[in-house]
C-alpha cells in the first residue's frame, strides 16, 4: 500500500517537474493559451456569419438579399482566413515551445550524464541510457505538443458548454451529476491500472535497446563465433517481451476511450429519455431539449478526445519518470566549498592508507601507502587484477577512498577542485578511446587551441605521424566509430601524442604501449623521458623493460604493496618483484 | 515503405480488415446513438407515448454497449497487430544487422544501426497501432458526410467534391515535402546517438581533461540540430490544418453562394443550406484526422526507407558454388588429400619414429589448413593496400607467429582469413577450400578468435565463454582451465553468478584477455587466433597459457599476433610484414640470420636485456654475486643469441610431444 501511494507521490512528482520545464517558456505559453481561447471564441463567431448569410438567403425564391449575402460571404471568407493563420500561429507556437521544452531536457540529461560517477556506465547499458535520451524524451514532446492544446480546448469549452446548460435547465443537469463522477471514477480507475503497464512498456523498450546497442557493438566478435543465430534468439526474447509490454499498455490504454465514450453516450441517451420524459410532464420545451442536447454533444466531444489521449499522457508520464530517475541519479560529490584552485602542481603525490572498494562490502584495496617525490617514476606492478587501476581510479578521483587519504602537494585530494586536480595529470589508457572526428581534433582535444605545429610535433614523438601522412587526408582524415582500418596500437599511439601536447605535471601511464611494437615503443620511451623529465610518473606495465628505470616501483599484491624499491633492491630482495620479472623467461 | 508494408503489414490484412469491420459496427453504432435522439426528439415526443420513449431509450443504451464493446474489440486487435508487425520487424533488421558484413557494418556505421533498430522501428509501431484505432472513424464520417450531402442537394455537394482534389493535392505536397526532412531528421538522430555513445564510452577520459564543458557544447550543438529540424518538419506538417481549414471553409462560403443562387431561382431550400453547414462541420473535422495520419504516416515513411535500407542491403560476400571453386584448385586439392593420407599413414601405424621421419621427409606433417596465395587487399579502393601479394602456407597443427610494426597490416590478415573482407586479388584457401565457397557458419565454426578490442557481455563469466553454445559446464570450466583464467573465476566464485558489468568494466585487462581466450578455446576449434590478446598478461601467465596451449592443443593451428618476440619464437612460421608486405617468412632461426627488420625487433627486445644482465652482474655487489648469477646466468643462455640451439630443440621434443598426443 505504501509503495503505492509513494508512486502515487512520484508520479505527481513527475508532473510537477515536467510542470516546471514548461513554466521556463511561461511567456510562449500565456500567448498560447491566449491564441487557444482566441480561436475558440473565434469558433462560436463563424456559425454566427453563417448564420446571418444564411438569414439573408431565407425569404425564399426569388427575393434572395444578394448584397447582403455577398457582404456576410465575404466576412466569412476574411474571418476563415484570419482564423486559419491564428491557428497555424497557434500550431508553430506550441511546436517551438516543446522543442524548447525537448532540447532543455535533452541538454539537462546530458549534463547529468557527465556529472555521474564514472562507475555508473559501467553497471547501465549505453543503449537504455540512448532510449532515455532519445524516444523517452520524444515521447514527452509528443504529448506537449499535441495532447496539451487539446486539453486546453477542452477545459475551456466543457466549461462553457456547463454553464449553457445549467442556465437550459438546471434538473435536466443532475443527469451529469451522475454520468460525469462515473467517467472521472472509470478514468483515473484505468488509468491506475495501466500506469504500471505504460511504465513496463517504457522500462521493457529500454531493455530491448540496451541489449540491441551491446550486441551491435559486439557484432563482429559473434560473428566470428557464428553465433548470429543464437543471439537473434536471444533479442527474440527481449523483443518479444517488449512487443507484449506494448500490447498490453497499448490495449488497456485503448480501453480508457471507448469506456468514456461509452459513458457519454450513457448521459446523451439519459438526456434523451428524461428531456422527453420532462416534456410530457410539462416542464421543458421541445426548443430547449433540442439545444440542451447540442450543448450535451458539445460537452461530451472533447471529453471524449480528451480520454482518447490519456493512454498517450499515459506514456508520456511513464517515460518522463525514467528520464527523471536519471536525473536524479548520485552525483559525483561536489567539490568541497573553497576547494582549492591547483593552479601549478609541484607533483608530490603521497597515498597514505587508504583502503577502496567498489562495493563497500568488497575492499580490492586493504592498506595502501607510499610517496611519490617531485619528477620520479613510480612504477606500479603486480599481477593482474591486483588493484593497480583501481588505484589511478583515486588518483584522478574518479572514486575517493573509503579511508586514508591522497595528498598532492601536501594538500588533501579532496580539498582541491576535481578540474584543476584532473588537468594536474595527463593520462593514458589502456582503453583507448578517440571520438568521431578528425585526426587533428582528436589530438588536440586535451589542449584547445594547440596549433598544427604542436600537434604534428606530438605526433611525431609519439611516432605517429608518417601513419597519419598516409591517411588519405592527413590529419584532417575523420576517424570513424570503430576506425576499421586503426589498430590497436595505431590508437594507443594517438591517444599518447594526445597526452604529450598537455602541460600536465603527473603523468598516468596505464598499459598505454601494450599493443605498441617494441621497437616503436623504445623511441617512443626516448622522447617521453624527454617529456617527462621533471614530471611525476605513475607506470602501469607488464613489459619490465618498461620499469626498469623507475625511481620506485611498487609492487601490488591483493591491494597492498608487498614490496617497493627500485628494480635492483628489488631483485636482490629475491621476493616477489623477482618472482614477476623471471617468469617472462619461463 | 512500399516494401515493408508488402512484407510486414500484408499478412495481417486480413485480420486488420476483420478489425476494421468491428470498428466500423462499433462507429456506426456510435454514430446511430445523436440519430436516435433526434427521433426521439423529432418523431416520438409530438406522439407523447411515455413506453415508446422508454423503448427508443433501450435502444440507445443498447447501441451504446455494443459501440463500447466493438470499439474494445477492434483496438485491441489493433494492438495486437501493431505489437506483431513491429516484433518481426526488428526482429528481421536485427537478423540482418547480425548477419552484416563488416564493409556494410563500417558504410552504416553502429550508431545509425542502433537508432535504426530502436527509434525507426518504434517510430512504424506507433503509426501501426494509430491508424488502425484512428483510420476508421474518419473516413466513415467522410464519405458518409458527402453522401448525406449529395442526398440534400447535389449541385451544392458538388462544390464540396470539387474540393476533393485539390486537398488531396494538398496532402500529397505537404507529405512529399515532409518525408525527406524527416528522414534528415532521423540522420540528425543518429549523430545525437553517437554523441552519447562516444561520451558514454569516453567519460574517464572526458573527465580527465576536463572536458565536460567542450562536450556539452558539442551535444549542445547536435541537440539544437535536432531539435531544427523537428521544428522544420512540425512547420511543414502544421501548414496542412490551417491550409485544410481555408480551402474547406472557402467551400463553404461557395456552397452559400450557389446556395443563394439556387434559392432565388427555387431549386433549393434555406433548410437544406442549414443542414449542409452541420455536415459540412463534420467533413471538416474527419478531414483533420485524416490530416493528422497523413504527418504520422510521413514521418513513418522516412523511418520505413530507412529500415528498408539495412534490410535491402547487398550481401557482398557472395558464396561461391564449390565447383567454381573445385576447377580452380584442383593442385590445391590433391595436396590436401595427400596430406590426409598422411595422415591417415599416421594413426594407422602411430610411432612417434614414423611420424617424425614422414615430417622430416616430406615436410608434411599435416595437410595445410590455412593458404594465402598471392593475396592482395585494401580497405578502400585506390588506396595503398593494407597486404600486398601475401603468400604462404600453414599444415595442420602448425603455430604461424605474425609480427611486424603497428599498422603492417597483421590483423587485416586475420580479416582476409576469416572472410570479414574479401580480397581484392588471390586467394585464400582453409583447410583446403576456398574462404569463398564455405558456408559463413561453416567457415566460422573452424575458428576460436581474439579480436584487438574484443567484446565482453554483461553476463556471467561462463556465458561469456559460452556465448551461447552447446558448451558442457565441464567444457567452460576446461577453457578457462586452459585459458590460465580459472584462478581468478574462482576467487570471483562467491560473487553474484560471476556477473560481469558492462564491456567488463569490473575485470582488469589482463582478465578480460583470458575470457577471451577460453572463449576462443572452448569449442577446440581447427584453427586458434590471437590477435595481440595476451598483451595485458605478465610473463608469468603468459608462458604458462603458451605451454597450455602446447600441450592440450596440439592439433589446433595456431595463428599469433604478437609484439613480443617471446610469444611467437616457438612458431614453425613467422612472417614478418612490413607495409603490407611479407619481408621475412621463415623460423626464428632463420629470420635471425636472414631478416634485418627482424633482427632488429629481436635486438629491441633481447637486446636490452643482455644489457641488463651485464648491468646487474656489474653492479650485483659480491656477497650476493654466486646468487645472482645463479639465476641471471640460464637466463641470458635461453633468451641471448646463443638460444637458437637449446630452443630448436626444445621445439622439436614439443613437437614429438604433440605428436605422440595426437597418436
Amino acid at each position: 500500500m505504501s509503495a503505492e501511494s509513494g508512486k502515487k507521490r512520484f508520479s505527481r512528482r513527475t508532473l510537477i517537474r515536467l510542470g516546471q520545464y514548461l513554466f521556463y517558456e511561461k511567456w510562449l505559453l500565456s500567448l498560447a493559451l491566449a491564441c487557444t481561447f482566441g480561436s475558440n471564441l473565434f469558433a462560436l463567431i463563424g456559425p454566427r456569419l453563417t448564420g446571418y448569410a444564411i438569414g439573408a438567403i431565407e425569404p425564399g425564391k426569388g427575393a434572395v438579399d444578394f448584397s447582403r449575402v455577398f457582404y456576410y460571404a465575404g466576412w466569412m471568407a476574411v474571418f476563415y482566413l484570419v482564423s486559419a493563420v491564428m491557428s497555424y500561429g497557434l500550431q508553430v507556437l506550441m511546436i517551438t515551445i516543446s522543442r524548447r521544452v525537448v532540447y532543455r531536457m535533452r541538454q539537462d540529461l546530458f549534463e547529468k550524464l557527465l556529472r555521474l560517477p564514472v562507475g555508473y556506465f559501467d553497471v547501465h547499458q549505453t543503449g537504455d541510457i540512448i532510449s532515455r535520451i532519445s524516444y523517452d524524451i520524444d515521447t514527452v514532446n509528443a504529448s506537449l505538443s499535441n495532447d496539451l492544446v487539446q486539453l486546453l480546448t477542452t477545459v475551456i469549452t466543457v466549461v462553457g458548454s456547463l454553464s449553457m446548460m445549467i442556465a437550459i435547465s438546471p434538473r435536466l443537469v443532475l443527469v451529469f451529476a451522475f454520468t460525469v463522477p462515473l467517467s472521472v471514477c472509470l478514468t483515473k480507475f484505468l488509468t491506475g491500472k495501466t500506469r504500471p503497464l505504460f511504465r513496463a512498456r517504457s522500462a521493457k523498450l529500454g531493455e530491448l535497446n540496451g541489449f540491441v546497442e551491446e550486441m551491435i557493438s559486439g557484432q563482429k566478435s559473434l560473428k566470428a563465433y557464428g553465433r548470429e543465430e543464437y543471439t537473434i534468439g536471444r533479442c527474440d526474447g527481449k523483443n518479444d517481451a517488449a512487443a507484449q509490454a506494448f500490447y498490453r499498455a497499448e490495449y488497456y490504454g485503448s480501453i480508457v476511450g471507448p469506456c468514456v465514450n461509452f459513458v457519454n453516450n450513457l448521459s446523451l441517451s439519459l438526456t434523451g429519455v428524461f428531456g422527453a420524459l420532462l416534456y410530457l410532464a410539462r416542464s421543458m420545451s421541445i426548443g430547449d431539449i433540442s439545444s440542451f442536447v447540442l450543448y450535451s454533444r458539445k460537452f461530451s466531444g472533447p471529453i471524449n478526445e480528451a480520454a482518447n489521449i490519456i493512454s498517450e499522457l499515459q506514456s508520456a508520464l511513464a517515460a518522463a519518470e525514467r528520464v527523471f530517475t536519471l536525473m536524479d541519479e548520485a552525483e559525483e560529490s561536489p567539490d568541497v566549498e573553497n576547494a582549492i584552485n591547483l593552479a601549478k602542481a609541484e607533483g608530490k603525490v603521497e597515498v597514505s592508507h587508504i583502503r577502496f572498494g567498489y562495493l563497500p562490502e568488497k575492499t580490492i584495496i586493504h592498506d595502501l601507502s607510499f610517496t611519490a617525490e617531485p619528477g620520479r617514476l613510480i612504477a606500479i606492478v603486480g599481477h593482474t587484477g591486483a588493484g593497480k587501476t583501481t588505484l589511478i581510479n583515486l588518483l584522478m578521483r574518479f572514486y575517493d577512498p573509503q579511508e586514508g587519504k591522497i595528498l598532492v602537494d601536501g594538500m588533501d585530494c579532496k580539498q582541491i577542485t576535481r578540474k584543476s586536480l584532473r588537468g594536474a595529470y595527463a593520462m593514458v589508457l589502456q582503453d583507448t578511446w578517440l571520438f568521431h572526428g578528425t585526426v587533428y581534433e582528436n589530438l588536440a582535444y586535451g589542449k584547445e587551441g594547440a596549433t598544427r605545429e604542436e600537434v604534428e610535433k606530438a605526433a611525431r614523438a609519439a611516432h605517429i605521424h608518417s601513419f597519419i601522412m598516409r591517411l588519405p587526408e592527413g590529419y584532417d582524415t575523420v576517424l570513424t566509430d570503430e576506425g576499421t582500418n586503426i589498430s590497436k596500437g595505431q590508437k594507443q599511439l594517438l591517444t599518447i601524442a594526445r597526452a604529450m601536447l598537455l602541460d600536465a605535471r603527473m603523468l598516468i601511464l596505464d598499459e598505454a604501449t601494450s599493443n605498441v611494437d617494441t621497437r616503436t615503443e623504445i623511441r617512443i620511451q626516448k622522447a617521453m623521458r624527454n617529456l617527462m623529465k621533471d614530471k611525476t610518473c605513475f607506470v602501469i606495465a607488464h613489459r619490465l623493460s618498461t620499469i626498469r628505470n623507475a625511481d620506485l616501483i611498487l609492487v601490488v599484491d591483493d591491494g597492498e604493496v608487498v614490496e617497493q624499491g627500485t628494480h635492483r633492491e628489488l631483485m636482490r630482495k629475491n621476493g616477489a618483484y623477482r618472482q614477476l620479472y623471471e617468469a617472462q623467461f619461463e | 515503405m512500399k516494401e515493408i508494408i508488402a512484407r510486414y503489414v500484408r499478412p495481417y490484412f486480413p485480420r486488420m480488415s476483420f478489425g476494421f469491420v468491428i470498428k466500423f459496427i462499433g462507429t456506426v453504432m456510435d454514430l446511430c446513438i445523436p440519430y436516435i435522439l433526434a427521433h426521439i426528439i423529432d418523431v416520438v415526443i409530438p406522439k407523447e407515448d411515455r413506453g415508446l420513449v422508454l423503448w427508443w431509450g433501450a435502444g440507445m443504451l443498447v447501441c451504446s454497449v455494443l459501440a463500447v464493446t466493438f470499439n474494445i474489440i477492434a483496438n485491441r486487435m489493433a494492438s495486437r497487430v501493431a505489437s506483431w508487425v513491429t516484433r518481426k520487424l526488428r526482429h528481421d533488421l536485427f537478423e540482418k544487422i547480425m548477419y552484416l558484413s563488416n564493409r556494410n557494418m563500417d558504410a552504416f556505421t553502429k550508431p545509425s544501426l542502433i537508432s535504426r533498430m530502436t527509434s525507426d522501428t518504434y517510430e512504424i509501431q506507433q503509426t501501426v497501432a494509430r491508424i488502425q484505432r484512428l483510420g476508421v472513424r474518419a473516413p466513415i464520417l467522410l464519405i458518409g458526410g458527402i453522401f448525406v450531402t449529395f442526398t440534400l442537394d447535389w449541385a451544392m455537394a458538388m462544390v464540396l467534391v470539387a474540393l476533393l482534389p485539390l486537398l488531396g493535392a494538398l496532402s500529397v505536397f505537404v507529405s512529399k515535402k515532409g518525408i525527406p526532412i524527416y528522414a534528415k531528421l532521423q540522420e540528425t538522430a543518429d549523430r545525437m546517438v553517437r554523441a552519447v555513445r562516444e561520451d558514454i564510452a569516453g567519460v574517464r577520459v572526458i573527465k580527465a581533461l576536463s572536458k565536460t564543458e567542450y562536450e556539452k557544447e558539442k551535444f549542445r550543438r547536435v541537440n539544437a540540430e535536432v531539435v531544427d529540424r523537428e521544428r522544420t518538419a512540425g512547420m511543414v506538417m502544421a501548414v496542412m490544418n490551417p491550409s485544410l481549414n481555408i480551402f474547406l471553409n472557402m467551400g463553404l462560403v461557395c456552397v452559400i453562394l450557389t446556395g443563394a443562387y439556387r434559392v432565388n431561382a427555387g431549386l433549393s431550400e434555406v433548410g437544406k443550406i442549414l443542414a449542409f453547414t452541420t455536415y459540412f462541420t463534420l467533413i471538416l473535422n474527419a478531414m483533420m484526422s485524416i490530416s493528422k495520419m497523413f504527418s504520422m504516416i510521413s514521418r513513418s515513411i522516412a523511418s520505413g526507407g530507412r529500415i528498408w535500407k539495412v534490410l535491402d542491403a547487398r550481401e557482398d560476400m557472395e558464396i561461391l558454388s564449390p565447383e567454381d571453386v573445385l576447377g580452380e584448385d584442383a593442385e590445391e586439392t590433391a595436396s590436401a588429400e595427400r596430406g590426409v593420407s598422411a595422415e591417415e599413414m599416421l594413426s594407422a601405424e602411430g610411432t612417434a619414429k614414423q611420424s617424425e621421419t614422414a615430417s622430416a621427409a616430406a615436410g608434411l606433417s599435416g595437410r595445410p589448413m590455412i593458404v594465402f596465395d598471392h593475396v592482395t587487399f585494401s580497405y578502400y579502393k585506390g588506396l595503398k593496400p593494407s597486404v600486398e601479394n601475401l603468400s604462404f602456407t600453414i599444415r595442420k597443427g602448425e603455430t604461424l607467429g605474425i609480427i611486424g610494426e603497428i599498422g603492417s597490416g597483421k590483423s587485416t590478415v586475420i580479416n582476409l582469413l576469416m572472410r570479414m573482407y574479401d580480397a581484392d586479388e588471390g586467394r585464400i584457401l582453409v583447410d583446403g577450400r576456398d574462404v569463398r565457397s564455405y558456408r559463413p557458419e561453416e567457415l566460422k565454426a573452424k575458428f576460436g578468435v581474439v579480436f584487438q578490442n574484443d567484446m565482453i557481455f554483461e553476463d556471467t563469466i561462463a556465458e561469456n565463454v559460452s556465448l551461447g553454445r552447446d558448451l558442457t559446464p565441464e567444457q567452460v570450466q576446461e577453457a578457462l582451465l586452459y585459458a590460465q583464467a580459472a584462478e581468478f573465476v574462482k576467487d570471483r566464485s562467491q560473487e553474484a553468478e560471476n556477473a560481469l558489468n558492462i564491456r567488463g568494466a569490473n575485470l582488469s585487462g589482463g582478465q578480460k584477455q583470458r575470457v577471451l581466450i577460453a572463449r576462443a578455446l572452448a569449442m577446440r576449434p581447427d584453427i586458434l587466433i590471437l590477435d595481440d590478446s595476451s598483451s595485458a598478461l605478465d610473463y608469468k601467465t603468459d608462458a604458462k597459457l603458451r605451454q597450455g596451449l602446447r600441450e592440450h592443443f596440439a592439433d589446433t593451428t595456431l595463428v599469433i599476433i604478437a609484439q613480443r618476440i617471446s610469444s611467437i619464437r616457438h612458431a614453425e612460421h613467422i612472417l614478418v610484414l612490413e607495409d603490407g608486405a611479407a619481408i621475412g617468412y621463415g623460423t626464428h632461426e632463420e629470420l635471425m640470420k636472414n631478416c634485418e627488420t627482424y633482427r632488429e625487433i629481436s635486438h629491441s627486445q633481447m637486446g636490452d636485456l643482455e644489457e641488463y644482465a651485464e648491468e646487474e652482474n656489474g653492479a650485483a655487489g659480491p656477497q650476493t654475486e654466486t646468487k645472482e648469477n645463479g639465476a641471471a646466468g640460464p637466463q641470458t643462455e635461453t633468451e641471448g643469441s646463443g638460444a637458437a640451439c637449446p630452443q630448436t630443440e626444445k621445439e622439436a621434443e614439443d613437437l614429438q610431444n604433440g605428436k605422440e598426443a595426437e597418436a
